[in-house]
């Protein structure tokens, strides 16, 4: 009995021994990336971009796809620190609920870097989170805007699902600016759950609701989803999108390119998936003994109609 | 007697009609146009149509909902076959050369096939529906995204598109569809002996198997007719916006369908069947949405205002409340009387 418990005890040191080992700088670095699922187009290319980028650097990527399950998340990063990897990587699929093993991840001294979402909990648990600032995002939305209509606009939004912090923050951002102008008024603003047929749905009443339409300025929708669910409604009045009402709209999906190409949407801005490359330098950086900030910021750039046709191919 | 029970299936007939009469007049009065029609390119446009047209795959599935809770069963995968649907007829128009009618028979097929799996735990095996079906509304999500690969499959059929977007004789072509459903529904039920055999299955189902009815075989048709329903939906929403969403097309619309059904005064209980009715409760659910989208109330009141007056209508269906009604209408009569 008591045998049995010293053993046990020995256990985590002979685990961390045996950490010490692997890390040693004669074997390849290996990092665990514990991934939410697969729900969407943009998260298969964030988690293809982050294998890619592992494997172009000679990472070992340990990966693992918990299915929306935040247990599924615990018990990989619990693997991974049983296996004592150099560096994990998590996007949290919730924001609480965290503590334990990030306190448990701390102790074996492993750094684990958030990937394009934040948690609830004491930021000395974690070393950086890797994100777009959605504020931010919503802000580049409304200048391009502020800029293309000279300040002059009454605007339509197609809010994201309410409550959750892309639209909170996108809203917020976009607000911040067009306060400037006098001149530029939102409408309207419903929500379109993030969906093409919510987004589509809202439109035609909002098109309804304005007299048809003629007096709509513009769109600004918080994902692309619903704009291009939007742009059928506004054809479907008999109006032209892009022209008649200008089309915006965030994230970047390859389906968006393909409605600038032809002509029926204005811009988006890509909600960056490229968030190996930052997560990698700052384990390496704290490796070096840096300091890493607590967020870095990965935001994308805004694209136009111009480059629609070659984006839209490269993402194909 | 017989004048007393009249009257009260007619209040309680007439609940769900007042209901959606106040509803449409109370949303004009606070969004002004809201009645307005007008033709646009040879169409009847307004907010009135799209109430219409919004309403047709809610409609179509409580049809077949109606039907279900009819013989006390429930459906809770209608949402997943409408993705599984959704996903078939895209990936199908858009990765083949299959005829357009041959692509709405595979999604239909696909539909059915979901309903005679559903149908055959609940008749064959007496696995209670509620769990049956969940068994689908959780894993036909899968299903579907398995068709599509987790992407939204985009389409494009002229004849596809003519079922979401078309227009027949200036009214929508998915209305005009729906409708033609509904009627043969209602006519197959209530001129045949059909309707009075799945009543009585959802009121004793083993009485009826006493006096020769084929319960099993009820009970397996009608979830495949609901799965039909649903299919018919799912081609609906998917040709809406010409692309296949696995993991939203048709969520929670399971509820809006058990909620039509409920609005028509049917219990969960079985044995009753509404049809007319469960299309007015389908109304009233897309007349509250609408009406929500077009007034301009922040979007983080949408739910609150909706669940408000759903139970207000609710309320107003309920039988304390008509007894309520009756027994002050008739105290009125008395007093008005006696003077």
């Amino acid at each position: 009995m008591k045998l049995s418990k010293t053993f046990t005890s020995m256990l985590p040191a002979l685990a961390a021994s045996t950490a010490v080992l692997l890390s040693s700088p004669a074997f390849a670095e290996t990092y665990g990336f514990s991934q939410i699922g697969s729900e969407s187009g943009w998260r298969t290319s964030e988690t293809n971009s982050i294998k890619a980028e592992a494997e172009a650097r000679g990472i070992d990527l340990k990966f693992s796809d918990a299915q929306q399950r935040q247990e599924n998340q615990i018990k990989a990063v619990r693997s991974f620190i049983a296996q004592g990897v150099d560096g994990i990587l998590l996007a949290p699929v919730v924001e609480t609920g965290w503590d334990q093993v990030l306190r448990e991840a701390q102790r074996a001294e492993i750094p684990v870097v958030l990937i394009d979402r934040g948690v609830d909990a004491d930021p000395s648990l974690y070393l950086t989170k890797v994100a777009s600032d959605f504020t931010e995002e919503g802000a580049l939305a409304a200048s391009w805007l502020a800029a293309e209509t000279n300040g002059v606009c009454d605007i339509v939004e197609l809010q994201g699902t309410v409550g959750s912090s892309a639209a909170i923050d996108r809203k917020t951002g976009f607000d911040s600016v067009i306060s400037n102008f006098p001149n530029m008024n939102i409408i309207r603003s419903q929500s379109g759950d993030f969906t093409r047929a919510g987004g589509k749905e809202v439109m035609e009443s909002f098109l309804k609701a304005e007299g048809g339409g003629e007096n709509i300025c513009a769109l600004f929708a918080h994902n692309d989803d619903m704009a291009l669910g939007a742009i059928q409604a506004i054809k479907e009045a008999q109006l032209q999108p892009a022209e008649d009402i200008l089309v915006l709209s965030i994230d970047a999906v390859p389906d968006i390119f393909r409605a600038m190409a032809d002509g029926e949407a204005n811009a988006t801005i890509e909600l960056n998936p490229h968030l190996g490359g930052p997560a990698f330098d700052a384990i390496a950086a704290h490796e070096r003994g840096e300091e890493v900030d607590k967020w870095i910021k990965a935001n994308g750039p805004l694209y136009l109609p111009d480059t629609a046709e070659a984006e839209y191919q490269a993402r194909q | 007697m017989r004048l007393k029970r009249s009257m009260r299936w007619e209040a309680r007939t007439l609940a769900p009609i007042i209901s959606l009469f106040l509803l449409i007049v109370g949303t004009a009065l606070v969004v002004p146009g809201f009645l307005r029609l007008s033709i646009v390119d040879g169409h009847i446009y307004g907010s009135l149509i799209d109430i219409l047209h919004r309403s047709t795959p809610t409609a179509l599935i409580a049809l077949g909902m109606a039907v279900v809770i009819g013989t006390k069963g429930i459906d809770l995968s209608v949402g997943a076959i409408i993705a599984i649907c959704g996903a078939v007829t895209a990936v199908l128009t858009a990765s083949t050369e299959l005829h357009p009618l041959i692509v709405l028979g595979c999604a239909v097929l696909a539909g059915m096939v979901c309903g005679l799996w559903n149908g055959t735990l609940v008749a064959v095996f007496g696995i209670q529906p509620i769990v049956a079906t969940l068994i689908l509304m959780v894993a036909g999500r899968g299903i579907a995204q398995m068709i599509t690969g987790g992407q939204i499959v985009t389409f494009h059929s002229d004849f596809i598109n003519a079922i979401g977007n078309g227009f027949f004789m200036g009214l929508p072509a998915r209305v005009v569809l729906a409708a033609v459903i509904i009627a043969i529904t209602v006519l197959v039920l209530r001129k045949t002996a059909l309707g009075m055999f799945l009543e009585a299955v959802g009121g004793n189902s083993e009485a009826s198997r006493l006096v020769g009815i084929d319960s099993k075989l009820l009970i397996l048709m009608v979830y495949v007719f609901s799965g039909f329903c649903a299919a018919l939906a799912g081609v609906i929403i998917a040709a809406d916006i010409r692309g296949a969403d696995a993991n939203n097309a048709g969520l929670w619309l399971e509820l809006d369908a058990i909620l039509a059904v409920v609005i028509a005064g049917a219990s969960l209980s079985g044995g009753r069947i509404y049809l007319g009715l469960t299309i007015v409760g389908a109304l009233i659910i897309q007349t509250l949405t609408t009406a929500i989208l077009t007034s301009g109330l922040p979007a983080q009141y949408n739910l609150i205002v909706k669940a408000s007056i759903i139970l207000l209508v609710l309320l107003l269906q309920s039988r304390v409340t008509q007894n309520f009604i009756k027994t002050r209408v008739q105290a009125f009569r008395r007093s008005s009387d006696a003077q």
